[in-house]
């Protein structure tokens, strides 16, 4: 206690004798959706929640503010020809908030946790591509047989299963943060609690008081912190959305990463450029199940596909927040050209309601024969008046739907489950920018999120072709074909591109928006 | 008296026991746990996080070890809030909303009380009409409407308190919240109190009191005040357990960490041991404001004895 007064007291006379004034304390406060489940990386799986791990970890690689991957604690890494062994080189200035290096070996310790099951993480198959890395994670092999080695303290080799282009991106994910080792061996689960964190990156843990707060400060020993322009970052959670914009518009939220669908109007006219819409990157979509009796013919599936006015529900409902969709893989994406889109997408809405009613005639249905469908949906306000205006644009085809609504853990369970339904509502938000990221998802060995119970050897055939494909544009080729083919079988119907929305005050700048809606506070400066 | 508290406090336990058996069955009923998400975790991963958390075992032998660890104050670890214990968490967010709601509950039983004599006093007239006409307001407009408004007049457009946080207890963090808790409640008190007033005011003994000359502060205060009160009194208990247990809408708008939104979070989040903490924490309110109210009674009340 002693030591570390006289410590403050000499940073304080250095600071003093350095600068002729006083510089105030940069204070931003930072709206962020709700609160972390907790502030262990490898046990967390959302976007806020790596929103706060950013801050306070740096990863091999990290984040530019255009959301772009830039060097991390690996100042450069290099490919082997067959693209399945990365060698990274370590900077030599990266430090622990506790003044401790950062070895390869914290990253050796890092991957290993996460993979070993008796960790529990929830996002560890993220990393799958690591060799190994499914087995450990399965109990089927030691977490010393992952294929990360230290071969010196600067020097990472991490070897994959198979070429991963978007490897990357990968460890960009939250999950790719390293643990302070020694505190992680000493505290156990309570390493993540201030008082003992130690942390990598341009801010560090101060405080987590839940439902108010977490407080982070800068971290003098990250190797850019003269660049750090903000002392400290305050994240609250602002579930309510309304709430939040009116702490917003009196201004003690600087940003917020989330606003009120039913006021964008409101927000437009009033906040103006501090009104943030960009694109995202991810897919609203309506799963089909495809072992239902009706939803097995294709031609049931394409004509409900058309007859939604995608336009209107974008515009309208979700007041141009959201664009329409008509391809799973959102435009934009890394590694990839234009998705494959649905070839009605340039068709007017009449023309295609009219060859829908023609499918469906084929198909023997019609109003004296109507096709009957729930439409399955987690609670929302949005996701309501969206499933009520699909019942309504089939209605003139003979489709009859009742809408069936439960919270979001029933709904995802029944999902989960493989409980019978004919349309569920979802949507995926990419963890990376790569097109596998989406199309991966119906695989039909993809018990977890293939909810359409899609099963096509020929599109598993291209999966696995394209996941051993080393040539980029070979790869996207392949991918673009698979694309193909899911719009030609529909297991899901794709409807909007998700936009991201922000509220960033005047007085914020570096804030950049961007396809994957990441902004780290590192890059961002208040002005009073 | 001591004899009748013990064996009120002894009686409350198999009443505890009941509503913690009851609830601890009924939220498993729910479909999902609490580690199901959008991304269905690997078997084995699973496996771990129920053996951690002991959700691996038959129901029963689950319910066996809460009931053990309750009996010793223990809750057990937060499932959502994976870094803290629900001890950790209630002994951060109770204080505040205990703080919160006694507040609320002061300020509704000087204003309602106040508003409620003079009613009585002028019954019939225009400044009677005009409180009840406002009390009957604040009982059907809901928080959640009057709150936005409150923040929006007096934070965004005046910018004179603010609009939400915590801030460590502040005093102008804690204006607009107690204020809006306290509305509805001043509301009730107001009306309660003018009608149990107006009927104190007709009572015999008032009357003789009346007779005897005493001054109007005596009558209204201490005679017919204290009768009056009474009907106050037992609405409070409930009101009180409710209002110091925290409100979920007044802790979400204002952003409070108050113990209230817990329950929402904990049902939403099948965070089972967060649910039955907040369960336990609130019947033991209202158990506890129920004996309270009893006892004040006999204060009050001379013809009630616990002897």
């Amino acid at each position: 206690m002693f030591k570390s007064m006289r410590v403050t007291a000499l940073a304080a006379a250095l600071m003093a004798a350095t600068s002729f004034t006083a510089v105030a304390e940069v204070v931003y406060h930072r709206g962020n959706t709700a609160d972390p489940e907790t502030l262990d990386q490898h046990k967390t799986s959302t976007t806020y929640e790596a929103h706060i791990l950013r801050d306070l970890y740096e990863g091999l690689v990290a984040y530019g503010a255009d959301g772009k991957i830039i060097p991390g604690v690996a100042s450069e890494w290099e490919v082997s020809d067959d693209g399945k062994t990365y060698t990274f080189t370590l900077r030599d200035d990266a430090k622990w908030s506790n003044g401790d290096p950062v070895v390869a070996g914290d990253f050796v310790y890092s991957l290993q946790r996460i993979m070993n099951p008796e960790t529990g993480a929830k996002y560890a198959n993220v990393l799958y591509p690591i060799l190994n890395a499914e087995k450990v994670n399965k109990g089927e092999a030691k977490p010393e047989d992952l294929g990360v080695k230290a071969l010196d303290d600067h020097t990472l080799e991490i070897s994959l299963e198979s070429p991963t282009p978007y490897f990357i991106d990968l460890l960009g994910h939250q999950t790719g943060l390293p643990v302070h080792p020694a505190s992680v061996e000493k505290f156990g689960s309570d390493f993540v609690k201030a008082e003992n964190i130690v942390t990598n990156g341009p801010f560090t843990l101060a405080e987590f008081v839940p439902n108010a707060h977490v407080k982070a400060v800068k971290n003098p020993y990250f190797h850019d912190a003269d660049q750090v322009k903000i002392d400290t970052v305050f994240f609250y959670p602002t579930e309510d959305r309304g709430a939040a914009l009116r702490r917003f518009q009196a201004g003690e939220l600087d940003t917020n990463n989330d606003a009120p669908t039913e006021q964008v109007a409101f927000m437009r006219e009033n906040l103006g450029d501090q009104f943030h819409v960009a694109p995202y990157l991810g897919t609203y979509y309506y799963a089909l199940n495809h072992e239902d009796e009706v939803l097995k013919n294709p031609d049931v599936r394409q004509a409900l596909s058309m007859a939604i006015d995608r336009e209107f529900l974008a515009d309208e409902i979700w007041g141009s927040t959201m664009v329409a969709g008509y391809s799973f893989v959102p435009p934009g994406i890394g590694n990839y050209g234009e998705p494959a889109y649905a070839d009605y997408k340039d068709m007017s809405q009449i023309d295609r309601e009219e060859k829908a009613i023609e499918l469906l005639t084929k198909a023997g249905y019609g109003p004296d024969n109507p096709v009957e469908l729930t439409i399955n949906y987690n609670t929302s306000e949005n996701h309501k008046n969206t499933a009520v205006a699909v019942a309504d644009m089939w209605k003139p085809l003979g489709v009859n739907v009742k809408l069936i609504n439960t919270d979001t853990k029933t709904h995802y369970a029944m999902l989960r489950d493989r409980q019978d339904f004919d349309v569920a509502r979802a949507g995926w938000i990419g963890d990376y920018s790569d097109p596998q990221n989406f199309l991966f998802m119906v695989e039909s060995d993809n018990d977890g999120f293939n909810y359409a119970r899609y099963n096509n050897p020929e599109y598993d055939a291209l999966m696995d072709e394209a996941a051993v494909t080393v040539d980029l544009e070979k790869r996207a080729d392949i991918l673009k074909q698979a694309e193909e083919i899911f719009m030609r079988d529909l297991p899901f119907i794709p409807m909007m591109y998700y936009g991201s929305m922000n509220l960033v005050s005047d007085k914020v700048a570096g804030f950049e928006d961007n396809l994957l809606n990441i902004h780290p506070s590192r890059w961002m400066s208040i002005s009073e | 008296m001591l004899r009748y508290v013990l064996g009120r406090l002894l009686g409350a336990i198999p009443t505890l026991f009941l509503i913690v058996t009851i609830s601890f069955f009924l939220i498993r009923i729910a479909p999902g746990g609490p580690f199901d998400l959008e991304r269905p975790l690997e078997a084995k991963v699973m496996e771990n996080l129920n053996k951690i958390y002991h959700l691996n075992e038959p129901l029963w032998n689950q319910y066996l070890l809460y009931l053990q660890s309750v009996a010793r104050l223990d809750f057990g670890p937060s499932f959502y809030f994976r870094d803290f214990t629900i001890n950790e968490l209630f002994a951060e967010s109770l204080p505040i909303s205990i703080q919160l709601g006694l507040s609320a509950l002061c300020l509704a039983l000087i204003v309602g009380g106040i508003l409620g004599v003079s009613a009585a006093l002028r019954q019939n007239k225009p400044a009677d009409y005009s409180i009840m006409a406002a009390a009957t307001l604040g009982v059907t407009i809901p928080n959640f409407v009057v709150a936005p408004i409150l923040t929006l007049l007096l934070g965004v457009w005046l910018g004179w308190l603010p609009v939400g946080g915590w801030n460590g207890g502040a005093f102008v963090n804690r204006v607009l919240p107690v204020v809006t808790l306290a509305l509805p409640q001043i509301a009730v008190v107001a009306r309660l109190t003018r009608g149990s007033m107006i009927e104190a005011l007709r009572s015999n003994h008032v009357r003789t009191a009346r007779a005897y000359g005493l001054t109007s502060y005596m009558i209204v205060v201490v005679h017919a005040l204290r009768g009056a009160i009474l009907p106050v009194v037992s609405y409070l208990g409930p009101a009180a357990a409710a209002l110091l247990t925290g409100s979920v809408v007044i802790e979400t708008i204002f952003g409070i960490p108050g113990i209230g939104r817990y329950f929402v979070q904990g049902a939403l989040n099948r965070d089972y041991t967060l649910v039955m903490g907040t369960v336990v924490v609130v019947a033991c309110f209202v158990i506890l404001f129920n004996l309270l109210v009893d006892l004040l009674y006999a204060l009050l009340d001379p013809r009630v004895r616990y002897d």
